[in-house]
């Protein structure tokens, strides 16, 4: 069981989702940040006051999933983000040590989808 | 000022041309709520920039292939640059030609930035400039020429209150030409939604357009006379049957009444009452208010489903509906009311057949003038932005500005710290 989280552009928030979606990884967060990887900076200028902007905006997805399903889910994220520029992102990967589904109060395994992998 | 100048027309004129001139605002808030926050400021920079180009194009040569005697299909050069439009009237009119040339003008621009619709989210900014420069000069001019400035229409009795043809028809058929042309936004029919990122925005601009609207075809009798002050009234009651109508469609369509629905029938309403204004009685403008809005509706719905991207239906809202408005007065104008014509409810036949007529060469023209004009760019000028801008949106990529922006990691690159040092020392010597 694990905790994948994946850092993407707004851009390609939907073709992830698609991605995700079409090998059956359907219980996700998303949320937007802001961060920094290594691209470069855009300069943006308002009347005389000249800015950079060292964070832009990225999508956050965190995918609990049982471990069989860890590099299918990874491949997703990678088919749906990826465009070859910098700044298409980054996955980490982490262990998982409890998931609990409120509504019926299952845990682990049972917990997280896809259920039964 | 010459003595055939009636003060209270130029007034009113006056008036009206400055509300028409702030309904380009009001589209620009319009089309900013319809798209994506990442391309808001660049589809109101886009009508903003019709402000500044059109202004330009219309007061050099514009005006005069307009209005200037001409043949029937375009005006000649007699007031280039302005020659000779001073304060004696234009015409027959009471008001000074300048303040008729002023009020044309707001025209004019209004429709340039109508036409952005089609094209807004990858046009890029520069070949867009370039090309509303060269419309308000080879095509809006040949149309208001037609029905305004003594071409062949106008001649032929077709009646045209405030721009059906020019206006509505015009915009509605050169954004389906431009959106061909440029061709479908990249996310377009995809499983990502293109929805519009401030509904407010788009309520707001809407009423700033009716509000204007008061002023185009309120002013377009050129003064304070019968038909200027019934298509005044007729642009209160066409606009509200209109909504009272779609509230109904979107009722049967999905069982709820929508606010973007809402904001686009005032449109349609508005457009459909611009040829009619001062030529229907009141009743009829508020049938016309039923009538226009079940095609534009119609086709609003079934458009999305093309795989034409006319991204905010300015083909359905301005062309479909002028066209609708046009061919209205053939059927229902009444000499009682606007004291040229009856229509063919009324007696008179051959006032349809002018009005059909114009209902056909407008759109032609538009499409097809709009269509080589594009075509023709597009051999010079790579017309749309690349895929990655496109991507990333059009507010950065094409003015280095974001709409809603936070501050956050933004580090100040000008002015620089020294800078201010030097102005506080300044500060300093002054207080001494």
């Amino acid at each position: 069981m694990k905790l994948v989280i994946g850092i993407v552009r707004p851009e390609k928030a939907n073709d992830v989702l698609e991605a995700l979606y079409k090998c059956e990884v359907s219980g996700l967060s998303m949320s937007r940040v802001q961060g920094h990887g290594g691209e470069l900076d855009q300069v943006q200028t308002y009347r005389g006051t000249t800015v950079k902007m060292e964070l832009s905006d990225k999508v956050r997805f965190d995918i609990a999933v049982s471990d069989d399903f860890v590099d299918t889910t990874i491949t997703a994220l990678c088919d749906g983000a990826r465009t070859g520029e910098v700044g298409d992102g980054k996955i980490f990967v982490l262990p998982l040590e409890r998931a609990v589904r409120i509504r019926t109060g299952e845990t682990d395994m049972a917990a997280v989808t896809p259920v039964g992998a | 000022m010459p003595e055939t100048i009636n003060t209270g027309d130029t007034a009113w004129t006056l008036m009206s041309a400055a509300l028409v001139m702030f309904m380009t605002i009001g589209l620009g808030v319009f089309y900013a709520g319809l798209v994506r926050a990442k391309n808001s400021l660049n589809t109101f920079m886009m009508c903003v920039a019709a402000l500044a180009v059109v202004t330009v194009s219309w007061s050099l040569i514009g005006y005069s292939l307009a209005f200037g005697d001409g043949s029937g299909f375009i005006g000649n050069f007699d007031y280039v640059a302005l020659k000779d439009v001073g304060f004696e009237p234009y015409g027959e009119q009471t008001v000074p030609h300048m303040v008729f040339f002023v009020f044309q003008a707001t025209f004019c621009i209004l429709t340039a930035a109508l036409v952005s619709g089609a094209v807004v989210e990858r046009m890029r900014f520069l070949p867009y400039l370039g090309f509303i420069a060269l419309w308000s000069i080879l095509i809006y001019p040949v149309m208001a020429h037609w029905v305004f400035g003594g071409g062949f229409l106008q001649e032929n009795g077709t009646l045209d209150f405030a721009g059906g043809v020019p206006v509505e028809m015009g915009s509605g058929f050169t954004a389906l030409a431009a959106a061909i042309v440029v061709g479908r936004r990249m996310d377009y029919g995809r499983r990502a939604p293109l929805l519009p990122h401030s509904t407010p925005l788009v309520l707001l601009g809407a009423g700033i357009l009716w509000f204007g609207w008061f002023g185009f075809n309120g002013g377009s009798g050129i003064g304070t006379n019968q038909n200027g002050v019934l298509a005044f009234v007729n642009t209160l009651l066409t606009p509200a049957v209109c909504l009272l109508t779609w509230f109904m469609l979107d009722l049967i369509r999905g069982r709820k009444v929508t606010a973007v629905g809402a904001a686009t029938a005032i449109i349609v309403g508005c457009v459909g009452i611009t040829p009619a204004g001062g030529f229907v009685s009141p009743g009829w403008a508020m049938a016309l208010g039923v009538i226009v809005a079940i095609p534009s509706y119609l086709l609003i719905v079934w458009r999305p489903r093309t795989r034409v991207d006319e991204t905010l239906d300015v083909l359905a809202a301005h062309g479909l509906a002028g066209f609708v408005g046009i061919l209205f007065i053939g059927f229902v104008a009444q000499a009682d009311w606007n004291g040229i014509s009856d229509g063919l409810l009324y007696g008179e036949s051959a006032l349809l057949g002018d009005q059909a007529l114009a209902a056909l060469v407008a759109p032609l023209y538009a499409f097809g003038a709009t269509f080589v004009l594009l075509k023709l760019m597009s051999f010079g000028f790579r017309l749309r932005v690349t895929e990655r801008e496109e991507a990333i949106g059009l507010d950065v990529t094409q003015h280095g500005e974001e709409a809603y922006i936070s501050g956050e990691g933004a580090i100040l690159i000008e002015p620089h710290e020294s800078d201010q040092r030097g102005q506080r020392v300044l500060a300093g010597e002054a207080a001494v």
